[in-house]
């Protein structure tokens, strides 16, 4: 049993981590530019694409990562500069059509590049087996993503809490109009960090690539996640979107692991296995009704 | 103040070639083009709830599809239990919406803006999952339907006669949002949506005015899932997905936020554009993407925005 939660707690804490780098970017983006951006998702799915085509054409699981990243960062300046910045100071609803139109884009150029079929992609062959870690066995693989998840989170922190650009990037969060008029070049500052969103989102893609499917629609279920990650934390704090992603990691996780046995030993057998699973799904989604109702600003609000 | 103004000829005549349509596409042979002319009014139904409450009602409702999928499953579940009457299911499917839309209204009506926005889609997909992991709901498989609702004395086996039934309620229900929007009611939730607190302050139940909008949209939606469940011939958990309640809203935004028909034209001018483009490309939505891009930058009032004057 300890075994099976000290397992399930460290797969949540990797699905987490690789939320957080997908929900970072995203809430940036809809904090500072108040921006519902639908199309995150696809900035995720092109990563993995990108990923995977470039591993299996040099045969190194880090070309594909570096050509993910590097690629998906220009998609996302040209995709800024020329569609993005017209929208921020539209109503919701225009971002709403423009984003989910930008998803059915993706979706159908990704199937006209690289066909209908999911692609496969292998972890490096390094990291392929199991290692013991004190004592349990643990897939190399998944440990390589937490260190991963957790060098971004640092570098993240460091970026947004002690440099002159973070200091911008906060300020611009806290108050955009104020940032600007105390001469923060706010149009370009957000350029870059929809490109490092962007960045980070394909990191997360093709990290994620070899444990879930690299496929049509991958970008849609997890998008939502992430939306629930930063509603959670508080929309536009990155401190609040890291908290958020481990939380939504470690109880979606843990729930569905544990909750199905949990309810067969408090209640009757065939309720257990009806209620269980549906539970388990929804566990994320009701924490995120009940924060939007009792705290809508979040763990960490930005906004001043 | 807008005047409840006897319907206008070029709205009798639309109303006219939309019902005699089955019967030229019968004539001419093309009779797969009744069912998919259905779809069309059944989206332009659930679009038109829609708009009730994004465009009257001014809340950015991201969750449609629950009560969309809502109505088609209270069908379906209906239906394995060995009810098959039209006259019971449907109305307890428009009722099983509308409760539905009551308890998640009156939780998320005391958000507002993004969070809106955002617990409507988490209380869409609560449902969503819901419905996916249980096993009488037929999981991902969704439920298939026995054979379509029985509507004595018609024959809704025949596809004409749903589709003329399916244009009849639409047309009802145009009409009624429409007395509705003119009404007493809807002058005070027009005055919400300009200015809440100026409401408020002058003695309005602001909540329970948006409440209203709120559960009347959604009830819309559970007639229109209701009737997709017949034309499909199975309730699908697609139909309760975060994308579905995207492409509602899509529908509502092409078409025009706050135009009476804006629901309707965006759903026909999007199905329409899909199928149109799925004849000659695999990739139609791609190019429709691109479309809605185009109105998104070029249109930004919606299709009805192009010929109406500014208010």
């Amino acid at each position: 049993m300890t075994q099976l939660i000290l397992e399930q707690a460290l797969n949540g804490l990797q699905f987490g981590l690789m939320l957080f780098l997908l929900a970072a970017g995203l809430t940036l983006v809809f904090g500072i530019m108040d921006m519902v951006n639908l199309s995150h998702g696809s900035l995720y799915m092109g990563g993995a694409y990108f990923g995977a085509a470039a591993a299996q054409a040099s045969g190194s699981f880090l070309v594909g990562v570096v050509v993910a990243m590097l690629g998906m960062a220009a998609v996302g300046v040209i995709l800024e500069v020329l569609l993005l910045r017209r929208l921020y100071l539209r109503d919701h609803l225009a971002q709403v059509l423009a984003t989910f139109a930008l998803i059915l884009i993706a979706n159908d150029a990704v199937r006209m590049i690289w066909g209908p079929q999911p692609l496969l992609l292998n972890p490096p062959a390094a990291l392929a087996g199991p290692v013991e870690l004190f004592g349990f066995i643990y897939p190399a693989y998944r440990l390589l993503i937490i260190g991963v998840g957790l060098a971004v989170a640092v570098f993240l922190y460091l970026l947004i809490s002690h440099t002159r650009a973070g200091m911008w990037v906060r300020a611009g969060a806290a108050n955009r109009e104020m940032a600007e008029t105390l001469g923060v070049n706010v149009r370009q500052l957000f350029t870059i960090i929809f490109a490092l969103g962007a960045a980070l989102a394909a990191a997360a893609g093709v990290l994620l690539g070899p444990l879930l499917a690299v496929q049509v629609g991958m970008g849609e279920n997890i998008l939502i996640l992430a939306f629930v990650v930063i509603v959670i934390g508080g929309i536009g704090s990155i401190r609040g979107a890291l908290l958020g992603s481990l939380l939504v990691g470690i109880v979606d996780t843990l729930g569905r692991a544990l909750l199905p046995t949990l309810l067969r030993a408090t209640t009757a057998p065939e309720v257990a296995a009806h209620l269980g699973p549906a539970l388990a799904s929804i566990m994320i989604y009701l924490l995120m009704a009940g924060m939007l109702f009792w705290r809508p600003q979040g763990l960490f609000p930005a906004r001043a | 103040m807008k005047e409840v103004r006897p319907a206008t000829r070029i709205e009798v005549a639309l109303l006219v070639a939309a019902a005699v349509l089955p019967l030229i596409l019968q004539a001419l042979g093309e009779d797969y083009h009744i069912g998919f002319a259905t779809r069309l009014l059944i989206f332009a139904l659930a679009a038109t709830g829609l708009n009730f409450i994004v465009g009257y009602g001014g809340m950015v409702a991201f969750g449609h599809a629950a009560f969309f999928g809502i109505g088609a499953y209270a069908v379906a579940l209906m239906m394995t239990a060995g009810i098959f009457s039209a006259w019971i299911t449907w109305p307890v499917a428009v009722a099983a919406a509308a409760l539905a839309a009551l308890l998640i209204g009156a939780v998320s009506l005391r958000t507002r803006g993004v969070y809106f926005i955002m617990i409507t889609l988490a209380f869409a997909q609560m449902i969503y999952y819901s419905v996916i992991s249980l096993e009488f709901a037929g999981g991902d498989d969704g439920l298939s339907l026995e054979q379509r609702s029985t509507l004595a004395p018609l024959d809704l086996a025949n596809d004409a006669t749903l589709y003329w039934v399916t244009l009849a309620l639409l047309s009802i229900c145009l009409i009624a949002l429409k007395r509705l929007a003119a009404s007493r009611y809807g002058r005070a939730l027009t005055g919400v949506r300009q200015n809440e607190t100026r409401m408020a302050a002058l003695g309005y139940p602001v909540q329970h005015i948006k409440l209203v909008c709120f559960v009347v949209g959604s009830a819309v939606a559970g007639l229109a899932g209701a009737l997709l469940a017949n034309q499909n011939g199975m309730a699908s958990p697609s139909q309760l997905y975060w994308t579905q309640s995207g492409m509602l809203l899509v529908m509502v935004i092409l078409g025009g936020v706050g135009q009476r028909f804006g629901g309707m034209l965006g759903a026909i001018a999007l199905l329409g554009l899909e199928e149109v483009l799925g004849r000659v490309t695999e990739h139609s939505h791609f190019y429709v993407g691109l479309a809605l891009l185009a109105v998104v930058l070029f249109a930004p009032r919606g299709l009805a925005g192009l010929w109406t004057r500014q208010k």
